[in-house]
């Protein structure tokens, strides 16, 4: 606490300036502080509030029961391709989520082995490409090879790339969790390593692990780049994985890059979809994370 | 093994299908920007300069703002808003890129090429040395709108990094500046921020890891057309991701095919050496991270 006294001429001491001007510098820098929050939280409204508001015309029963009529025919939905990112979401969970959780358990439970540590460093840097570069590789691998041609499961290969890393560092986390007295518990009883991990460490884990897959089908519930070279879209109905398959986010791109008003609408009616299905998954993520803390 | 063995095989699938290319051009790659399928003459130079243009101008829009909101968030916020309002921020990071683009082009660009770009070349366009930066036809399809949406795209992760970075500075920094009488912020400026910085940066340069590879919304609103260098952000350009995207399938030629594929994998190696370092300064900071963070 500053004791101010005003000096015998009765002007103001040079301390008290000094504490007035170091107030003032605060006070402005937690001014520009807070227009720098409210700009960062003002765009998130605005880009939501938007995708509501532009989408919400274009909603009706046929957007989502039909397929995409050819331009200058009024109607058609978009339900070919609601059906293909169903398709590729459990294709690219399928993959995914059972080889990110051996790969979080390779890293936590076979800590001293060999293995661990390359395979911790390999998801860092998958997470860290470019999802487009794996649309390259999985076309190198699969549209040119195996396959031969466009097709659902290279997108869910493509998918699967991006949600390993996602769900092995998840899992990973949550693996972390489980208090090493139960795993020692049930090796001082002789169980197995493997038996270990199967019986005790994953249920125990076993919210944890649900977090990890649903974050990371939401993840990828939103990707684009990839599936363009290599699921392709698809405007007919298919559940065929061999061949080329729609997806919400190859819809919107192809609806947004046309130059007709009535796309344009129905694009944003897909967007305001493909919001609902991520912050759907992702209400349910938090219900889910509720009940771990339980 | 599966993971070590998908990312070899990344690697070796796109650097054998880059091969023709990169024996053919070698160096030239880089410093020529003469892009012609018909001749199958290739230099990604535009397409480079693209991607750094875009990229410089999200991190120097986004860092600013994200770090503001992150000192903010952890320093000045009444405690009670203080999660849910970073909990807000980071949804952001849930939009789709798509649906980033998809907005860019019909609300950002518009607005871009009739308030903004005008306005930034009536005022910083009238400067000597940076004014070259503004000129030419503000079109809204350009590199400063690929840059502007990159920018909003990469600040919920800076923020996240950030503002983990803060709280991970020991309460004690900034107890013993404020017992010697100091404000707030210069407990913050002084004790937690030289604390942060390598950490901050790490995040920093995480989100050009990001915008570098971002496809998508770039793709959308970049114009995708020059393929001249020239100063001024007022033109449209093109960036090595959205080459891929919309190159790739029409690649009719084994070489042009191959040229494509050789952005891919430089793409590859800087998703790897940035990606990298960025690790090493956020781990710097924060010596165990807690469960769920984002990076």
């Amino acid at each position: 606490m500053a004791v101010i006294a005003l000096t015998p001429s009765g002007a103001i001491p040079a301390r008290h300036r000094v504490i007035a001007r170091r107030r003032f510098a605060q006070s402005a820098v937690v001014g520009l502080l807070l227009t720098a929050t409210l700009l960062a939280v003002a765009l998130l409204v605005t880009i939501l509030a938007y995708v509501i508001v532009k989408g919400l015309p274009a909603l009706n029963l046929a957007f989502f029961t039909e397929r995409p009529r050819p331009f200058g025919e009024v109607g058609g939905g978009i339900a070919p391709a609601l059906v293909g990112t169903a398709i590729l979401a459990a294709a690219s969970g399928a993959i995914a989520i059972p080889v990110g959780i051996a790969a979080a358990i390779f890293v936590v439970e076979y800590r001293s082995g060999r293995f661990a540590a390359p395979v911790r460093f390999a998801a860092e840097l998958i997470a860290g490409l470019p999802s487009i570069v794996i649309g390259v590789f999985v076309w190198a691998f699969l549209v040119r090879g195996l396959v031969g041609h466009f097709s659902a499961i290279a997108g869910a290969v493509a998918l699967a790339v991006i949600m390993v890393p996602i769900v092995a560092r998840t899992v990973e986390e949550v693996l972390k969790l489980v208090p090493n007295s139960l795993r020692e518990a049930a090796l001082a009883l002789g169980a197995p390593r493997w038996k270990v991990i199967l019986s005790i460490v994953l249920p125990t884990a076993r919210a944890g692990v649900l977090t990890a897959a649903i974050l990371a089908l939401a993840r990828s519930a939103g990707e684009t780049a990839p599936l363009l070279l290599t699921a392709l879209g698809n405007d007919f109905f298919s559940t065929d994985l061999l061949r080329p398959i729609g997806a919400l986010p190859l819809q919107i791109y192809r609806y947004a890059v046309s130059p007709y008003d009535d796309w344009h609408a129905k694009a944003w009616g897909a967007s305001l979809v493909l919001v609902i299905v991520i912050g759907a998954v992702g209400m349910l993520l938090r219900v889910v994370a509720r009940q771990r803390v339980r | 093994m599966l993971v070590p063995l998908t990312l070899v095989a990344i690697g070796v699938l796109i650097l054998i299908d880059s091969w023709p290319s990169l024996t053919r051009f070698g160096f030239t790659y880089f410093t020529t920007t003469e892009w012609d399928p018909v001749k199958l003459v290739f230099g990604a130079a535009a397409y480079v300069y693209g991607t750094l243009v875009t990229t410089i101008v999200a991190v120097v829009l986004a860092t600013p703002i994200a770090v503001g909101a992150a000192i903010y968030l952890t320093e000045f916020a009444p405690r009670a808003v203080r999660a849910p309002v970073a909990f807000t921020i980071e949804l952001l990071a849930y939009i789709p890129s798509i649906v980033y683009g998809l907005w860019a082009i019909f609300v950002m660009v518009p607005v871009m090429r009739s308030v903004v770009e005008p306005a930034l070349q009536a005022s910083l366009g009238q400067l000597p040395v940076i004014g070259k930066l503004f000129s030419g036809t503000p079109i809204g399809l350009d590199l400063l709108s690929g840059g502007v949406v990159l920018a909003i795209m990469i600040l919920p992760i800076l923020t996240a990094i950030s503002r983990e970075v803060l709280l991970a500075v020991p309460p004690t920094q900034r107890e013993a500046m404020i017992g010697l009488g100091a404000t707030r912020w210069e407990a913050v400026s002084r004790a937690v921020l030289p604390y942060a910085r390598p950490g901050i940066i790490g995040g920093a340069v995480l989100g050009v890891a990001r915008a570098f590879g971002e496809t998508m919304a770039v793709t959308m609103v970049v114009g995708n057309s020059s393929r001249d260098i020239s100063g001024s952000l007022f033109v449209p350009g093109y960036t090595m991701a959205s080459a891929i995207a919309n190159q790739f399938v029409e690649a009719d030629s084994e070489l042009y095919f191959s040229a494509i594929v050789e952005i891919a994998f430089v793409l590859l190696l800087v998703g790897i050496i940035v990606n990298s370092a960025a690790r090493v300064l956020i781990r710097r900071s924060i010596a165990d991270r807690p469960a769920g963070a984002v990076v």
